[in-house]
């Protein structure tokens, strides 16, 4: 598979190279003469990039599930890629959706698509839509046929937190996390305010990896987490596969994260903070073909749909589920915010002040770049 | 008791514990190695025959639902790699190292295709043996989980280092890498000894990747190896081409690539990007103190293409 789609750059380039150097005298000429291919058709191809395996239980099978819930709809083709790495290569992937499968519409979904890589080609295939899961899209910094879209899932592990903080015994609950980039370290301390909000001596230790997957580096974090006494373990990497499976052998319980792993450890599974991005992926999608503006900066939570969390384990008890539903209907019903002043950071500096409060869409906490007091972690 | 955190004693314990959990695969891929080697031939397409048997093992286990039928599996399309390698390099004029390139993706690109259907089923996984049922801390009894197949690679390199001293078949086979020549005045054919050797090193280094995806970290998935099969063959040249001197460095590599995350469990939180360097900071410190201007490798088997 590798090597067929290998061998479609090639094509591409070299298709791009003729029809570059042809259409570029063409459209000097009559600029609007020339339409893209699928604009010629009725159908609405759209392209979506993955990082990783699209069935990895986690982030990127989430996002294959949003694909696969616009493919059911009328007058749509999907044409994806997995395992395309955060490099030049995914800019040959977006030019060959583009020139070869025909799609207007392109979703490179992972982190470090965005800059250069999906703003380069967006500046070369100015009709072209692209929408990048994550990034942070600001009005006249970056072109107007780019945007963004992501989840709150913040509150997700908010509410995975409160989950931890009623199983916790040991009072020290673990996080393995990829890179300390702001929505991990957001997930981090929301995790941790969470389980705060149950008792306030708990405590969280974090552990980053350095990497997105990293299969037995993630092995080792979760054994050395549990090793420290941490008896909920939680993470945000790409697939919780390994850290889900080797934490609840180890006998911790385990909140999840992107995708439903309880499958993975029916027993010690209390609940997970889960994406839903097929309704977010019809969204765009039925805009398109209405022919309306798509959104540059599109965002949601629990509320909006663009995030859900899997049903709660038979480990979590009656208290801890009453908690739970309850600051579940208390986000639904909107304003809800994780972080209400006052809080400190882990070095004692005040980052919320008193009477300060954070709701979810605040743009302060896309550019979070700390850890909450009671993270056991540095963010360097 | 109820798990508590047993402080910086866990620093020694994980990288103990993560010697023996993480070093495995390192032991099959350089023992295998080093019987490829000291044959005369270099195959660097090991990491795909890694991968492809982690693959193969999970396919296998998951499929029949027995893992040591996946072992198996994962041994015989090990030893189809490596005897592809052989044959192709007895041809004349063909570059060992540039056909173990290719066989390395060749590996990785059709273990990547046919693992597709296995990456969301759970295989059932390999025994381990509890050595640490005598301890009442369960830090202690995890770490000394130790996996069947650590004590088979243990018992592989004692047996290695006696039989290239002390049989026919380790005559054999330093003869033939040493000096063709020599080796066919003797009446063998090079040609054959190193594709039989090949296979078997092919054979060893699946076994490496079924205990990453049948036990630690015990799943199959693209990303399983991240380069363990390309760092187990330099450490071949690093332990000198010696059985023991493997599984030593191998042991090395497993205990340093634990040490960032226990570091970070105990509170040690900077820096851990330069933690996580510390097994090639290792191998870099190591080479240096142990190079000479005046001699070449010790230990080399003469025909090696890199010593030629």
């Amino acid at each position: 598979m590798t090597k067929l789609l290998h061998a479609s750059h090639a094509i591409s380039r070299r298709a791009f190279l003729q029809s570059s150097a042809a259409g570029a005298a063409v459209a000097s000429l009559a600029p609007g003469l020339l339409l893209s291919p699928a604009a010629a058709q009725s159908v609405l191809t759209v392209g979506f990039i993955y990082v990783g395996p699209k069935d990895d239980y986690g982030y990127n099978q989430a996002h294959a599930e949003g694909a696969a819930a616009i493919k059911a709809l009328a007058g749509v083709t999907v044409v994806e890629e997995e395992n395309v790495p955060e490099a030049i290569d995914v800019q040959k992937t977006m030019e060959s959706m583009i020139n070869l499968d025909g799609a207007t519409l392109v979703f490179p979904t992972s982190f470090g698509y965005f800059d250069p890589h999906m703003l380069e080609m967006a500046k070369k295939y100015p009709d072209i839509q692209f929408r990048h899961c994550g990034g942070l899209w600001q009005e006249g910094k970056h072109p107007g046929n780019t945007g963004s879209y992501f989840g709150y899932i913040g509150q997700g592990q908010y509410l995975n937190g409160i989950a931890a903080g009623y199983a916790t015994k040991s009072k020290k609950i673990g996080f393995v996390a990829a890179k300390p980039i702001p929505q991990v370290l957001q997930n981090i301390n929301s995790f941790l305010l969470g389980a705060r909000s149950v008792d306030p001596a708990i405590t969280c230790q974090v552990i980053f990896t350095g990497e997105w997957s990293l299969a037995v580096k993630e092995a080792e974090a979760t054994n050395a987490l549990v090793d420290q006494g941490a008896d909920v373990i939680t993470c945000h990497v790409d697939s919780p596969k390994v850290v889900v499976e080797t934490g609840a052998d180890r006998g911790a319980f385990i909140c999840g994260y992107h995708a439903n792993q309880s499958p993975l450890a029916p027993e010690k599974y209390l609940t997970g903070a889960e994406w839903a991005w097929g309704n977010v992926y019809t969204d765009f999608v039925k805009k398109a073909q209405a022919g309306e503006k798509l959104g540059n900066f599109v965002r949601g939570g629990l509320k909006e749909g663009f995030v859900k969390m899997s049903p709660l384990g038979p480990a979590v008890a009656e208290e801890a589920r009453k908690k739970f539903e309850a600051t579940l209907a208390e986000i639904m019903a909107g304003g809800f915010s994780v972080f209400k002043g006052s809080i400190k950071d882990n070095k004692g500096k005040v980052v919320v002040a008193e009477g300060q409060s954070f709701a979810e869409d605040a743009i302060e906490l896309e550019s979070m770049d700390y850890l909450v007091e009671g993270v056991v972690g540095s963010t360097a | 008791m109820e798990a508590t955190g047993i402080g910086v004693w866990g620093v020694p314990l994980a990288i103990f514990a993560g010697a023996v959990r993480v070093s495995t695969p390192f032991i099959f891929v350089s023992l295998g190695e080093a019987i490829t080697e000291r044959s005369g031939r270099i195959n660097l397409g090991l990491e795909g025959t890694l991968v492809f048997g982690a693959m193969t093992a999970y396919g296998v286990a998951v499929m029949t639902l027995s893992p040591w039928l996946g072992v198996l599996a994962a041994m015989a399309v090990g030893a189809c790699l490596g005897l592809l390698h052989g044959f192709i390099c007895k041809f004349p004029k063909v570059n060992d190292i540039a056909i173990g390139i290719a066989m390395m993706q060749f590996g990785l690109g059709l273990a990547f295709f046919l693992g597709k259907p296995f990456i969301q089923p759970a295989a059932p996984k390999l025994p381990a043996i509890a050595f640490g049922a005598w301890s009442n801390l369960p830090q202690i009894q995890a770490a000394l989980n130790i996996n069947v197949l650590f004590l088979i690679g243990a018992a592989l390199a004692l047996l290695l280092w006696w039989a290239f001293r002390n049989t026919r078949v380790g005559l054999i086979l330093r003869v033939v890498g040493d000096s063709s020549d020599a080796a066919r005045a003797m009446g063998l054919n090079p040609d054959t000894v190193r594709l039989l050797a090949t296979a078997a090193g092919g054979a060893l280094a699946a076994i490496g990747g079924a205990y990453l995806s049948l036990y630690y970290p015990g799943s199959w998935n693209e990303g399983i190896s991240s380069g363990q099969g390309l760092m187990a063959v330099a450490l071949v040249i690093f332990a000198r081409w010696n059985p023991i001197g493997c599984f030593l460095a191998a042991l090395l590599f497993g205990g340093a690539g634990a040490l960032g995350p226990a570091l970070q469990s105990v509170g040690v939180t900077k820096g851990y990007y330069l933690f996580y360097a510390a097994p090639y900071v290792l191998t870099l410190v190591i080479m240096v103190a142990t190079s000479s201007p005046t001699r070449s490798l010790a230990g080399a088997p003469g025909a090696l293409s890199i010593t030629k």
